[in-house]
């Protein structure tokens, strides 16, 4: 234990004006650690309302030209579903993630600017709060997740709503650029010594990469919705055609922003995937240099694929062919992912926690999802399957299949590092069958509705043949998803009141997150291990004085299922 | 209720129409170009089951051979192998190439539009033209106007076509984006407002389909259905000329009946076309609709001159029944909340008296 390597600064936490008890201390917090858990916390709360939102929805369309809700109400709930859970819930989520366990697992003692990054979080909260605040003020936005121009502008668009949706989305794109450039600063200056880019877990460069999507990615957003808010309060003409402007310009706007954003939401995903498998069957992760470079690969090809989504306006062959070919190539480094994470499960010891039962079955799901995604990257597919309900399946299987079913391996995974506490495994399997089962039985059966003729945003639909039983097939499935939401919930609240204690590493963990106290001290570390590869703790356990672990740091597998 | 109108107690239109559509059905096609959308579609179902079967076993095989057995195992651990790397990459690309060949060869036999794509501001400066098309298409929030140019007919929310012929489409927007869609006559294609896309139709099927607005427009989006008619060349002539001679003429309401009877429900046999005329004048819907034949020359809403002629009122929110119409006129936003006919607030009579006379323009 003699070339344990001692930060060269003290064990206390950063300075601050003040310390605070209670409430006001999370308030005031400038601390990684509890910022991330006020994003995580946030983004549940925000899931909540958007799954509440979606439920109402799946009511209405239980059967045909039901008048549970008017289709006004309707419209503004999938607007406010998509915006939500992909600002308020996905993203945030994984910037929560990435708050709390990117300076842990580099041995940072914090992020690099504690105050900017408490500024991100309660932009977040801002624009959240702004965003719902429409309500209130006349009716919440309900042009759709993308709002296209000119439904979204003045004329067609009289009330405040989208006003609100424009503001409450440019003040948390702030908050999310501020985010990602603490997040590039920290790795790029933070590391612990010996912890070179060759070693960071790929988790981190994951996040890392995704990093610089959000900064390039976002500014395009939070232009597109200034210049909305232009053409709608001080009547300019960015997307009225009326006045020489061009309602494809917001298209290409918001999809050059839209599709690094559904990057955004899988790439951190992808890290926590690579992690779980990797503890759970207790093998080094196959192919890290192939996983991070894939990585790096589809961060760049995905700031070339946005025309895709507009294959149905008529761009002309040559647009087409060019948009259709760069999403083909973003397959290849996405399947080139699976495999390596079939093949880091592959002859390894295999554990299925919760997080391992979400971590596998994340494999399937998103894979039927990528491969749809394939399929609209065929031009004559998309034309006649786009804004159908296979599209809305295929939406669904990358995000919810997929990008929440990696925040919910996560939330297993890590729950016991944040909270000290290891979530009940049994209420976890029960949460994830049930959300398994939800999921699968709400959205399959939406594919073949699409390929019948469903189009996408519609508040009811007529009693066409198979319609109606689908429809209800999908809404059935929609109870089980709530009552995983009851049972996760109620995971938390009593795992939190009298759960096991986690120790230092529950699952076995080789990061150096798992090299700490569970939760971490304000400092994160009294001492980092050294860093020779990728799995300091691995090292630790298996450099000759095993026993010892340098204070219990050494892999336990209490609590492993 | 409103769709009381709708249950199977009545025989209603929609029944007629599913019966004669069967289902609306992407992989029953009824247009060269929907067939060969089909065609890719099915061989890339095939090569996704199959990824999905190698991807689903290979989890599945893991999870029943790898299992722990016991807590202190370790297993061997492997860094990685670049030949299956390599392998994997690969195999990805060979699919994703063949795919794309499979879109390169589909598109021109299944594109949905022609080029070139025209700005409205260019044609209105004359540095443009429009081509020749034989139909109109111009969607509105939330109906469809269609013209004839050739043979000056107006409709809505039903596209007539002859079996067997390509047509072009002139596809405009009043307003909003939205999207045209018959799922086995046509792929989709969105009318954007400023701009002018051509559409080639093409059917090899006579049969009446059903279509949609795909491109989410506003409040009342899923009631912006239409049809897609596709006739025999002789019913089609047949149908262009009697939809562009004049409505019928009206005779005078009878003079006797100054006061009719107050009928307690909405049955347009009570009503008096000849009424129903004048009304429609003095109740402003003259200022919204054109009746050729008629000084009714308003043009905000659908033409009615032979409005009994088509299978839906609303675009698709109710069929067009005598009943149904009545229903309609009587209060437009009961039935369909946020288009933009307001409820003129008229009598069970009046509206009668309305329906009929709508009755009498086939």
């Amino acid at each position: 234990m003699s070339d344990i390597a001692l930060l060269p600064e003290t064990t206390e936490a950063l300075p601050r004006a003040a310390t605070y008890d209670g409430l006001l201390r999370w308030v005031s917090t400038v601390d990684h650690k509890q910022i991330g858990i006020l994003y995580i916390a946030t983004s549940l709360f925000f899931f909540v309302v958007g799954g509440v939102e979606a439920f109402v929805m799946r009511l209405q369309l239980a059967t045909p030209r039901n008048t549970l809700i008017n289709p006004d109400a309707y419209n503004q709930l999938f607007t406010m579903h998509g915006t939500t859970m992909v600002f308020l819930a996905v993203m945030p989520f994984l910037i929560g993630f990435a708050n709390y366990f990117v300076p842990l697992m580099i041995g940072a003692r914090d992020i690099a600017f504690p105050r900017l990054n408490a500024l991100s979080y309660w932009t977040l909260v801002l624009g959240g709060l702004v965003l719902y605040f429409s309500f209130l003020a006349g009716g919440a936005p309900n042009v759709g997740w993308y709002a296209y121009a000119p439904l979204s502008d003045r004329p067609y668009a009289s009330l405040p709503g989208v006003d609100y949706w424009c503001l409450g989305l440019f003040i948390m794109g702030i908050g999310s650029v501020a985010a990602a450039i603490n997040l590039i600063v920290t790795v790029a200056t933070l590391r612990a010594p010996g912890m070179t880019f060759r070693r960071l877990p790929l988790f981190v460069w994951m996040s890392f990469v995704n990093s610089f999507l959000i900064l390039f990615a976002m500014p395009v957003l939070n232009a597109a919705v200034i210049m909305l808010l232009i053409d709608r309060q001080l009547g300019a003409h960015f997307f009225n055609p009326a006045g020489g402007g061009s309602p494809l310009l917001w298209q290409h706007a918001f999809w050059t922003f839209g599709h690094p954003e559904v990057y955004i939401m899988i790439l951190p995903g992808f890290g926590i995937i690579t992690e779980v498998i990797s503890v759970f069957s207790r093998k080094v992760p196959f192919g890290y240099a192939f996983l991070a470079a894939s990585t790096v690969a589809i961060a760049l090809l995905s700031f070339a694929t946005w025309a895709h989504h507009m294959f149905a306006v008529g761009l002309g062959p040559a647009w087409e062919l060019t948009f259709s070919a760069t999403t083909m190539l973003i397959a290849i480094p996405t399947g080139v992912k699976i495999f390596n994470w079939i093949a880091t499960m592959w002859g390894g010891s295999l554990r299925f926690t919760t997080a391992m039962l979400y971590a596998t079955s994340f494999l399937v799901q998103f894979t039927i999802g990528g491969i749809t995604g394939v399929m609209f990257a065929m031009v004559p597919v998309d034309w006649q399957t786009t804004n159908s309900y296979f599209l809305v399946a295929h939406l669904h299987y990358v995000l919810n299949g997929g990008s929440f079913w990696t925040i919910l391996a996560g939330f297993y995974y890590w729950f016991p590092k944040m909270t000290g506490r290891v979530l009940d495994e049994r209420l976890g399997k029960i949460n994830f069958w049930l959300n398994f089962i939800g999921f699968n039985m709400t959205f399959f059966i939406q594919h073949i509705l699409g390929l019948m003729g469903m189009p996408r945003r519609v508040a009811t639909y007529p009693p066409l043949p198979g319609w109606g039983e689908m429809n209800l097939f999908s809404t059935i499935g929609v109870f089980f998803t709530a009552a995983a939401l009851f049972v996760l919930l109620w995971n938390i609240f009593i795992t939190l009141r009298r759960g096991k204690p986690a120790g230092n590493n529950p699952w076995g963990g080789w990061s150096l997150e798992w090299a700490t106290t569970s939760p971490p001290p304000p400092h994160n570390f009294k001492q980092v291990p050294p860093i020779h590869s990728t799995r300091p703790l691995w090292d630790l356990a298996h450099s000759g004085d095993q026993g010892s672990g340098a204070g219990g740091q050494g892999p336990e597998t209490a609590g492993a299922g | 209720m409103v769709h009381k109108a709708q249950e199977p107690s009545q025989p209603t239109t929609v029944t007629f129409y599913v019966l004669r559509t069967r289902e609306v059905d992407m992989l029953d096609p009824a247009s060269p170009q929907v067939k060969t959308i089909s065609d890719i579609f099915n061989i890339s179902l095939v090569i996704a089951a199959l990824i999905l079967a190698l991807v689903t076993g290979l989890t599945v095989y893991n999870v029943v051979r790898f299992r722990s057995r016991s807590d202190d195992e370790e297993p061997k651990q492997t860094h990685g192998n670049v030949r299956l790397e390599i392998a994997w990459t690969l195999g990805p690309a060979l699919i994703v190439a063949f795919l794309f060949i499979l879109t390169l060869t589909g598109m021109t036999k299944a594109a949905p539009y022609e080029v070139p794509t025209l700005r409205e501001s260019d044609v209105a400066a004359g540095t443009q033209s429009t081509l020749p098309s034989d139909v109109l298409l111009r969607g509105h929030q939330f109906w469809w106007e269609i013209r004839y140019p050739s043979a000056n007919v107006v409709t809505a929310n039903e596209l007539h076509m002859p079996v067997g012929k390509r047509i072009r489409v002139q596809l405009e927007s009043a307003d909003v984006v939205h999207g045209v869609w018959f799922p086995q006559l046509a792929p989709q294609l969105e009318p954007v407002p400023g701009q002018i896309t051509y559409m080639a139709l093409e059917s090899d099927r006579p049969g009446v389909y059903w279509g949609a607005c795909s491109e989410f427009c506003g409040a009342e989006h899923v009631w912006m259905q239409l049809r897609g008619v596709v006739q025999t060349q002789a019913d089609y002539d047949a149908w262009l000329r009697q939809q562009s001679q004049p409505a019928a003429p009206i005779p005078a309401p009878p003079a006797s009946a100054a006061t009719p009877p107050p009928s307690a429900l909405l049955t347009p046999t009570a009503g008096d076309p000849g009424r129903g005329a004048q009304l429609f004048r003095q109740k402003t819907c003259i200022s919204c609709h054109a009746i050729n034949g008629t000084d009714a020359q308003g043009h905000a809403g659908p033409d009615l001159t032979h409005v009994a002629s088509r299978s839906i009122i609303g675009a698709g929110v109710l069929d067009n029944t005598p009943t149904n119409m009545a229903l309609w006129i009587a209060n437009p936003q009961k039935v369909k909340p946020y288009n933009l006919m307001p409820n003129l607030l008229l009598s069970s009579q009046e509206v009668q008296d309305l329906a009929s006379y709508m009755e009498t323009l086939k």
